[in-house]
């Protein structure tokens, strides 16, 4: 049965637990496979989820109006200052603007915004069919620039041009060309948190831990960010990563450019927030910040421990699956579940690097498969074959979940808590065992 | 909330802000679901399936499957042919469907791809079929995409035998699976022989069973899109959706059909079941006059709370057309009716009801978009906002009652599975229309005015 469902194609995209040595490398980092339901998104989605959440931009997306409608206020990302980015913006092409081309639309475009609504930084999206017709996005926002005195970012993402991965990069390349140029500002003492997005506040928490230890967060990339701290992030000592799968690139960029060094955080689990604080302590601050992280993530773990042990009874010896985009947050994950007691059996990412997946294959048990760019049946046929309790991703594979009567969080854009931080542990907790023990799932039994 | 929304409005000739409409493929994949054992693919980079699924998925919370030809740099440079080819064969053998459903996309329009000849090359397997249909991103909306579809389906299966199967074709638009019941349950009542086509019901609301099918249940089934040839009439529901496949169909197979309104309202729904009568030459059954007794008498109970109530309604054609006749009957004042797709005949149209209707200084708009519908209610303001979810930041922006209608609904359950077809289906709307200006008065009354009996 569970041959069947494979493709050939798709085996070695596909490891298991067992296979604990690095000769079987799971197969990665390449383009879906043509006819699968691939549950993979575009170079387009993966410049427009990095850049979205920088709240006082203009986000103009050059192309027809899908591109634009479906990425319509769908992040989830807080914002504490301006909310012009939850309005959707779009040259919205047609039949004319393919032939002739679009680059006059634009350039209109452009103008209409700089007319009307004084903006302090556009962003222009190039989807597909604009890699197509030739439209020269990068001139027509140099010409801009110049005609404005104000800042126009063209973001290089062609849908086809790569898969999400890359249009992260394309997302960081935007950044770096906003930071530029930046010769002349001074260094403080403070660090940038990269690749927190701010869903449901969650760079709100993570500031908050800062301040609490004595660390000042300079910029925040790109969770309720805006223009006026964003250029700031050259001035900064220290870059914490902490989604590692679209912010590393900026990260290292930022490290050669702005000689800004950089480590990799997270703040999914106690473990990993703990550990981060106190690493962010030891690599900027002073002996007083990293004593002040030390006693802090002490008293929160203590804080935690009885709440978490309560739910233990609840959770401990269920199965859990993984299906999330990057490799760092399915690590996060597999060690928060084993905190809980709960084994992970499946193990999913969009875009899980080759050193990511040697992780997850060393915290896994024997039992466990590991999948990259997973599709539907293949998700199926191993959350029902390794009898998953609980499943872990985003919007497209709740209902899937659901339909195999198995219990869902969402740890992607429609998260309903905050699950960063010592507060996350506590709403991810709660969240598992909301959903995998609700008495609806006693009826569904009862039918079958 | 929307605080950049100017009052003052002003010309725009390039920038669309807060669309309402998205694409053709999105239309089509949704009228494949409506096939029993189909597989929509969708011929283009893969973000545009993902996006399609999570879309669909979104506004009704079931599984929507889809593949994708998953363009690279090579298939733009190229053509798509190769990608086609694999893609299909890999459908075929993995998820064994019995029909595929291309659709195209923006890329593969642009760079040239020819699907007929592309698919006339491909062996397809014993009893299969892959059809397609063009759907280009930068053409109409998610509404042209959905009637393509349906167009591409009669295209490559529809046949005539000569011989009448005696049943009478039904296209409901786009319409949730709870509408599509609706009007099944109302032609039973009638004893109207049919094929519903598409017919979603029972596939984007399939029931919980604890075990997970790729193909549910329901959907038009392969020997009833044949038959379609064979159809005494088709009765095209929605005057700006469903012509195209029904005229197509016309000219296939000579099946005659009759254009109608979307059956939203008193009127409309009577204009609906009197067809249904002259087909069978039945009398029209108690349980329907019953329905629409109650309709009448609901409003009337109620008519204080909506008269002379003004409302701005948006989202696509059709169900926006439906939704101001059926304010329009309850007294109410469609003061702004806006849709993002395309064509003036939508303008047309509700012209001609406010006309019917005699309502004065009321504006209609096609290619309008929800930037501009907020800057008409900041310079008049409405008693109501009915349309998407979309709508929701004006509602908020503005401090007016909201009712959910059309697609999509993203921010609520159960939408999907109840209608707003028919009398039942009106008689739901009255509910949430008054539910939502009483709601607002009790809100808004202070302690002397607050009343338990209303």
């Amino acid at each position: 049965m569970t041959e069947s469902l494979i493709l050939e194609e798709r085996k070695d995209f596909i490891k298991f637990g067992f296979e604990k040595s690095g000769k079987t490398a799971i197969k990665c980092e390449s383009n879906s496979v043509s006819g699968a339901v691939s549950q993979r998104a575009c170079v387009y989605c993966g410049a427009r989820v990095v850049l979205n959440p920088i709240t006082d931009a203009f986000h103009i997306v050059h192309g027809p109006i899908g591109c634009a409608s479906y990425t319509w206020d769908i992040r989830g990302s807080l914002t504490s200052g301006s909310d012009l980015y939850r309005n959707s913006f779009s040259t919205d092409l047609t039949e004319q603007d393919i032939v002739f081309g679009g680059e006059k639309k634009l350039s209109a475009a452009i103008d209409e915004v700089v007319q009307k609504h004084n903006p302090k930084v556009i962003f222009v999206y190039a989807t597909c069919i604009v890699g197509v017709i030739g439209d020269d996005v990068e001139a027509v926002c140099r010409h801009a620039e110049k005609k404005h005195g104000t800042r126009v970012i063209p973001v290089k993402s062609p849908g086809f041009s790569g898969n999400k991965s890359y249009g992260y990069k394309m997302a960081c390349n935007a950044i770096l060309e906003l930071l530029r140029p930046h010769n002349n500002i001074s260094k403080t003492h403070g660090v940038n948190i990269l690749g927190d997005f701010n869903l449901a506040g969650e760079m709100w928490i993570i500031k908050n831990y800062l301040n609490e230890i004595g660390i000042p967060v300079v910029s925040t990339i790109t969770g309720d960010a805006g223009y006026d701290n964003l250029i700031k992030a050259p001035s900064a000592g220290l870059n914490l990563v902490q989604c590692a799968g679209s912010m590393t690139y900026l990260a290292k960029k930022m490290e050669a450019e702005m000689n800004i060094p950089f480590i990799k955080v997270s703040f999914f689990g106690v473990e990993d927030t703990s550990q981060s604080l106190i690493r962010i302590a030891e690599a900027i601050g002073t002996e007083e910040n990293i004593n002040k992280a030390k006693t802090f993530t002490q008293s929160e773990s203590d804080r935690l421990r009885p709440l978490l042990e309560k739910y233990k009874s609840r959770l401990e010896g269920k199965k859990a699956a993984i299906y999330v985009g990057g490799g760092f947050k399915a690590i996060s994950l597999i060690r928060q579940f084993n905190q809980m007691g709960i084994e992970t059996v499946v193990v999913g990412t969009q875009t899980g690097k080759p050193e990511e997946y040697e992780i997850i294959t060393g915290l896994v048990g024997q039992n466990a498969v590991i999948l990259d760019d997973a599709n539907p049946a293949e998700l199926e046929t191993f959350m029902k074959e390794k009898d998953a309790d609980i499943l872990v991703g985003g919007v497209k594979e709740r209902p899937l979940a659901y339909k195999l009567g198995i219990a869902f969080c969402d740890h992607n854009h429609e998260r309903k808590h905050a699950l960063a931080g010592y507060e996350g542990v506590v709403n991810f907790t709660k969240e598992i065992n909301l959903s995998m023990n609700s008495p609806v799932w006693e009826y569904i039994k009862q039918e079958t | 909330m929307l605080t950049m929304t100017p009052k003052e409005i002003s010309e725009r000739s390039s920038l669309r802000i807060n669309p309402c409409k998205t694409c053709q493929p999105v239309g089509a994949m949704y009228a494949a679901l409506g096939v029993h054992n189909c597989m929509p693919h969708s011929h283009g980079s893969q973000g545009c399936a993902s996006y399609h699924r999570t879309f669909l998925s979104r506004h009704f919370k079931e599984p929507a499957m889809a593949s994708t030809s998953s363009f690279t740099e090579g298939a733009s440079v190229f053509g798509g042919g190769s990608n086609l080819r694999t893609g299909v064969k890999n459908v075929f053998d993995i998820y064994s469907p019995d029909i595929i459903a291309v659709h195209t996309t923006c890329l593969s329009e642009t760079i040239g791809d020819d699907l007929t000849a592309f698919i006339q090359d491909i062996d397809i397997p014993e009893g299969k079929y892959v059809v397609h249909t063009n759907t280009p991103s930068y053409v109409g909306s998610h509404i042209n995409g959905f009637y393509n579809m349906m167009s591409g389906f009669i295209n490559y299966m529809a046949e005539t035998t000569g011989q009448s199967n005696g049943k009478t074709a039904i296209f409901p638009g786009f319409v949730n699976p709870g509408d599509i019941r609706e009007l099944k349950r109302i032609l039973k009542l009638m004893k109207v022989p049919f094929t519903m086509f598409p017919d979603q019901s029972g596939v984007m609301d399939a029931p919980m069973t604890g075990n997970y099918a790729m193909y549910p249940k329901g959907g038009t089934t392969i020997p009833e899109i044949i038959g379609l040839g064979d159809c005494e009439k088709v009765l095209a529901l929605g005057e700006l959706t469903s012509e195209e496949p029904a005229n197509v169909l016309e000219r296939k197979c000579k099946v005659p059909y009759s254009l109608m309104q979307l059956p939203i309202g008193i009127e409309a729904t009577d204009k609906f079941v009197m067809e249904l009568s002259q087909i069978t030459n039945e009398e029209i059954p108690y349980e329907l006059e019953e329905e629409r007794g109650q309709l009448v008498d609901i409003i009337l109970d109620a008519h204080f709370y909506f008269h002379d109530k003004t409302v701005a309604i948006f989202g696509d054609p059709d169900t926006v057309l439906g939704l101001t006749r059926l304010v329009l009957e309850m007294g109410m004042i469609p003061k702004y009716v806006l849709t993002g797709t395309p064509g003036e005949a939508f303008v047309k149209l509700a012209n001609n009801l406010f006309n019917q209707y005699g309502v004065s200084d009321c504006t209609a708009k096609a290619s309008g978009d929800l930037f501009e519908l907020h800057q008409w209610i900041k310079n008049e303001k409405v008693d109501l906002l009915l349309g998407t979810s979309y709508g929701k930041q004006i509602a908020k922006a503005e401090d007016i009652p909201f009712v959910r209608a059309g697609f999509p609904v993203l921010d609520r359950y159960v939408h999907s599975y109840a209608p707003i077809l028919g009398y039942k289906g009106a008689i739901r709307l009255v509910e949430m229309i008054a539910g939502a200006l009483m709601d607002r008065q009790d809100r808004d009354a202070s302690d002397e005015e607050f009343e338990v009996v209303m």
